[in-house]
């Protein structure tokens, strides 16, 4: 009788891409709630709308390109751009502009080069920074944390939320809206840090770094973790980016006085510092493939990250870091391959050989 | 010492990636080693080994018996087969072996007799009193090859000419999950594995350190090493679980903290690595005389009602040892011979045990489902992690794919050990290692073709430099004749010039002047044919070879078609009577010689001047036709020379100006001719033309001043 002929191994173990996704999308969680919790229903209906139009349009070029469809939907990685663009966008975003984010993402960024596997740009930092660039009115018009509401207001009901997203009646919004820490510092130079600290209510109603913000990169870290432990992905390139970025903040703190870059914990617990370091650039696709790679990786773009901040035009550079170290990647490689069994010296994936 | 003073010595390393896939040998370690009944019909491949396969001695229908050789090791790097138990040869063909390809091999069928009745092993109780050749040598017969799975050598590895061997390894990892064949082998045979130890040590030299290290995955095999351990010098070391931990250099990296360069072997440490059941074998092979005609062999997975250890005898169909142990066949997901991670899945249940079959595993489909699709690589980088020689899986599937070679190599994919680790972990369930290994074939396609090519290409370049040769070599010869005929003519006018001025003298200077390169000539031949030992031995060779042309037409005659024959015959026939020819005279030049040494010694000269009366057929062949060819050409230009010399200068002038008349004439059809053509010669036609037409009139003015003088 005769049996299948396979090649070794025979034996595999359970997990598979799709579960990778699938925990890339729990570890969320932590963070969308808090989120939910300071902002409102902003973000839950951000991560809904984005999540069907990443669907929709994944399907629809699958179906062009003429591919299983649900054998690729199945691998979840739309899902997690649809989730890690939805969370990165501000709350109460007109549904167009998470829409055409989304479609951005998921068309231009990932099916154009061949779908998952073969996008060298992370997919919803093009949509984010596409936006950015194209709408940054609405992309910088951010909700105010519910710490900081004065007494009697609560945050807007869904009815409220979901009006403002699809029928574009901002005014019921607009009392909520409100600068990030990132942008208030940013914007008070010239007073002293401690200055700002005590006359900002974003800064003297928080307990470490901007009031609501430093909870929700406390959520994105504690996801994060829960990653690292899963073994999603390795430690290099989230610790390192987080290191180089407090290394940078260390250097440029100049004691505290008017022309201070700003302080340790307001880099490492605003904006999207966490968010990044463990959603964002351990995206394995985009990033450089080894160890040492990654750890260059990561902290060039936490270099990137306090530069664009501080000297740049823009309050958060998350995005802008991660698309230029993207383009990196590719060389990273070529010269941090790792040195292999037997081989006294560390290889170069250029260097010519005789076959 | 107690073994607990070495324990302390030997650190363990750990290695690079490595994964912890279930390890799945309780089931098999349930039951003590047990046996089947003797099948039927034993099947021998003639290759069980890596190197050359063997050759085989027996015929069909030819009775043997247990641990008889029935197929001789060929060359060095080869080992013999022998029969696992009595009984007739029944054939002597292709059957399918155990390898995922299906492929076919000369195999031995042996019909057993049921007695299993052994041949007289000639046991040896010291082997310490025999040489080291004489003991591998007893190793090599007894046709040991490594037990572990890739099936080397045995004699070759540890071959005694490599003197500098500090370290000897025994292998008793078994890091493949479900195989626990070594593990029984160690607990049921640890002195015959520790005697082993010690022959091998004594056969590499004593080396300072003796080694066996066993995965902590078995806390009994290594209590049982350890007590049969006592009072030797060998180690027992225990490290930590992790595949692909019992690799050849994954070992010597743990034990010893070294890595085996790439491309060159362990012994380039000072390190043999052995399998324990290897080391067992070549033990046995020496103490008892025995050859290797069994091995323990792992009966696991779900589709067997029994899974257990087995002492399997080899050449035994894979199908008779699981029908003894209860196979149910619609259960099977596939058939492994080896380990999950490194076996080949079984193409066909009738292949035989074969030296290499550690592990049979028939698992259900629960056990091992079949893979699910590959999807996109995400370059996770788990890969990465798991590989336990350092290299990045994710990049060489990359570069695999779409066949960029240089950058494969660049990334070391030989140093790919196929361990199978990355495919393991892959999420994405990619075939990994089977992309590996076809990139590796085609590779090594591609070098053997560039290989051939260059060959070619030398070869041609070679061929052009020969002819470039040549030629050059001829053009230098005739730049070197023109140059002698120049110096020769300028001689000759100079002589000439003297003749007129001393007119007495004139027919004399020039007939020795003419005669003078002749003459040369002439003397230069017979310095070469002064020796009459040298004419007799060119016309002894030219014997041989027109006797070796006779037996080669022969031959040749011998093999022509029909068709041929009569045209060879004739051939062989003027062949034949050459070589008469040539021996005639050979005969008469021996007969001439006797006699001139008989006589007083004649002069060269006179010698030469009397060539032996002979046809100028057997000169030729007899290399002489330069001799004849000088000879008559001195004849003539002595004629000649006498002729002009006997002409009185009147004559003399009137021939040369004859002669420049006919040179004249033919010059001008030359200029014409180049005109005619547009030759690029034309000026030199035309300086030949003056020339000769200047030589021509002071030539007649000479005439006619001697004619006016004689008148």
């Amino acid at each position: 009788m005769a049996f299948i002929r396979r090649t070794s191994p025979h034996a595999h173990t359970a997990s598979t891409t799709g579960d990778i996704m699938r925990w890339v999308i729990y570890a969320t969680l932590p963070g969308l709630i808090v989120l939910t919790h300071f902002f409102g229903w902003g973000s839950l209906i951000n991560v809904a709308l984005s999540c069907v139009t990443a669907i929709s349009c994944e399907a629809l070029v699958l179906k062009l390109r003429r591919r299983p469809v649900l054998f690729y939907l199945k691998d979840y990685s739309a899902l997690v751009t649809a989730v890690l663009l939805g969370l990165s966008l501000p709350p109460y975003a007109p549904w167009w502009l998470v829409v055409i984010g989304t479609a951005s993402a998921i068309i231009l960024a990932k099916q154009l080069y061949g779908g998952l596997g073969y996008n060298p740009f992370n997919p919803a930092m093009v949509g984010y920074v596409i936006l950015l660039i194209s709408f940054p009115v609405e992309m910088t018009r951010w909700a105010t944390p519910a710490t900081l509401l004065s007494d009697g207001q609560t945050l807007p009901s869904l009815m409220t939320a979901l009006e403002s997203v699809f029928l574009g009646n901002s005014g019921a919004i607009d009392g909520y809206t409100g600068a990030t820490p990132l942008d208030l510092f940013k914007t008070q130079q010239g007073l002293l840090v401690e200055q700002i600290y005590a006359q900002q209510p974003l800064f003297s109603l928080a307990s470490f770094a901007g009031a609501g913000w430093e909870w929700v990169n406390v959520a994105f870290l504690s996801g994060g973790i829960w990653l690292l432990y899963k073994r999603a992905f390795t430690w290099h390139a989230p610790i390192s980016m987080l290191l180089a970025l407090s290394v940078m903040t260390f250097l440029f703190y100049g004691g505290g006085n008017s022309d201070s870059g700003g302080p340790f914990m307001l880099h490492l617990f605003s904006g999207g510092t966490m968010f990044g370091a463990f959603f964002i650039i351990t995206d394995p696709v985009s990033s450089a493939v080894s160890n040492r790679g990654r750890i260059i990786f990561g902290a060039a773009i936490g270099v990137l990250i306090y530069v664009i901040r501080v000297w740049g035009n823009y309050p958060d550079a998350v995005a802008f870091a991660v698309l230029l170290m993207n383009f990196a990647a590719p060389f990273i490689d070529y010269y941090t391959l790792p040195r292999t069994y037997g081989h006294a010296k560390t290889g170069r994936a250029t260097r010519g050989r005789d076959l | 010492m107690s073994d607990s003073s070495f324990e302390r010595q030997i650190r363990v390393y750990d290695i690079p990636g490595g994964i912890h896939p279930p390890e799945n040998k309780m089931q098999s370690m349930g039951l003590p080693l047990g046996e089947v009944s003797i099948p039927s019909e034993l099947v021998f491949p003639l290759s069980q080994h890596i190197g050359t396969p063997a050759i085989a001695i027996v015929r069909v229908g030819q009775k043997v018996l247990a641990g008889e050789k029935i197929a001789e090791a060929s060359g060095a790097l080869s080992v013999p087969v022998h029969a696992s138990t009595s009984g007739t040869i029944g054939a002597i063909e292709e059957r399918i072996l155990p390898h995922t390809s299906g492929m076919s091999g000369p195999c031995i069928v042996l019909a057993s007799d049921g007695q299993h009745q052994f041949v007289d092993y000639q046991a040896c109780s010291n082997y310490r009193q025999l040489s080291r050749t004489e003991l591998v040598e007893k190793i090599r017969q007894a046709g040991v090859a490594g037990l572990g799975g890739a099936g080397f050598p045995t004699a070759v590895k540890i071959d005694p000419r490599n003197s500098s061997i500090d370290t000897l390894i025994l292998n008793g990892t078994e890091c493949e999950p479900y195989i626990t064949a070594d593990d029984r082998l160690m607990q049921d045979y640890a002195s015959d594995v520790i005697a082993g130890a010690e022959l091998l040590a004594f056969i590499l030299g004593e080396p300072s350190t003796i080694i066996v290290g066993i995965e902590d995955n078995k806390p009994d095999a290594i209590k049982a090493m350890r007590s049969a351990a006592q009072n030797t010098r060998v180690q027992i070391v225990s490290f930590p679980t992790k595949y692909p931990s019992g690799g050849e250099r994954q070992l010597i990296q743990i034990l010893t903290n070294k890595e085996v360069p790439s491309g060159k072997l362990p012994a380039m440490l000072g390190i043999v690595m052995q399998n324990v059941g290897t080391a067992m074998a070549a033990y046995r092979a020496v103490r008892f005389g025995e050859a290797l005609t069994w091995r323990i062999t792992t009966l696991v997975g779900e589709a067997l009602e029994v899974q257990r250890n087995i002492k399997t005898l080899l050449g035994t169909p894979v199908e008779h040892l699981l029908c003894e142990l209860g196979f149910q066949p619609s259960a099977a997901s596939r058939l492994i011979m080896g380990g999950p991670m490194m076996g080949v899945a079984l193409p066909d249940i009738k292949v035989p045990v074969v030296k290499t079959t550690a592990c049979i595993i028939a698992p259900s489909h629960d056990e091992m489902p079949d893979q699910p699709d590959a999807q996109a690589c995400i370059r996770c980088g788990l890969c990465a992690e798991a590989c336990p020689v350092s290299l990045l899986p994710q990049q060489l599937y990359w570069y695999a794919k779409s066949e960029e070679y240089e950058r494969l190599q660049n990334h070391n994919l030989f140093d790919c050990i196929e361990c199978g680790a990355c495919s393991y972990v892959c999420p994405s369930t990619i075939p990994l290692v089977q992309y590996y290994r076809a990139a590796k074939g085609n590779i090594r396609q591609q070098q053997q073709e560039k290989i051939r090519s260059d060959h070619a290409r030398q070869r041609f370049e070679s061929r052009q430099a020969r002819i470039e040769q040549a030629e050059v070599e001829k053009e230098a010869k005739r730049v070197a004749r023109k140059e002698a005929a120049e110096k020769a003519k300028a001689l000759a006018a100079q002589k000439k010039l003297e003749a007129e001025q001393n007119p007495s003298e004139a027919s004399a200077t020039s007939v020795t002047a003419t005669l003078d390169p002749v003459a040369l000539a002439m003397a230069r031949v017979k310095a070469k044919e002064q020796d009459p030992g040298v004419q007799k031995s060119k016309l002894e060779r030219a014997l041989t070879s027109a006797q070796g042309r006779v037996d080669k037409l022969q031959k040749r005659l011998d093999n022509a078609e029909q068709s041929h024959i009569e045209k060879l015959t004739a051939q062989v026939k003027q062949a034949q009577l050459r070589t008469d020819d040539a021996q005639k005279h050979l005969d008469a030049f021996n007969i001439s010689i006797s006699k001139s040494e008989a006589k007083t010694p004649i002069t060269p000269v006179e010698d030469f001047d009397t060539p032996p009366p002979t046809d100028t057929k057997s000169l030729k062949l007899a290399s002489a036709a330069k001799i004849t060819a000088a000879t008559v050409a001195i004849e003539r230009a002595k004629l000649s020379a006498e002729a002009f010399a006997s002409m009185s200068p009147e004559e003399k002038l009137q021939q040369q100006l004859a002669s420049l008349t006919q040179r004249l004439v033919k010059a001008q059809q030359n200029l014409a001719k180049a005109e005619a053509e547009g030759s690029e010669h034309i000026t030199a036609f035309k300086v030949g033309l003056e020339k000769t037409q200047a030589k021509f009139t002071s030539t007649e003015a000479e005439l006619s001043r001697l004619q006016k003088e004689n008148s």
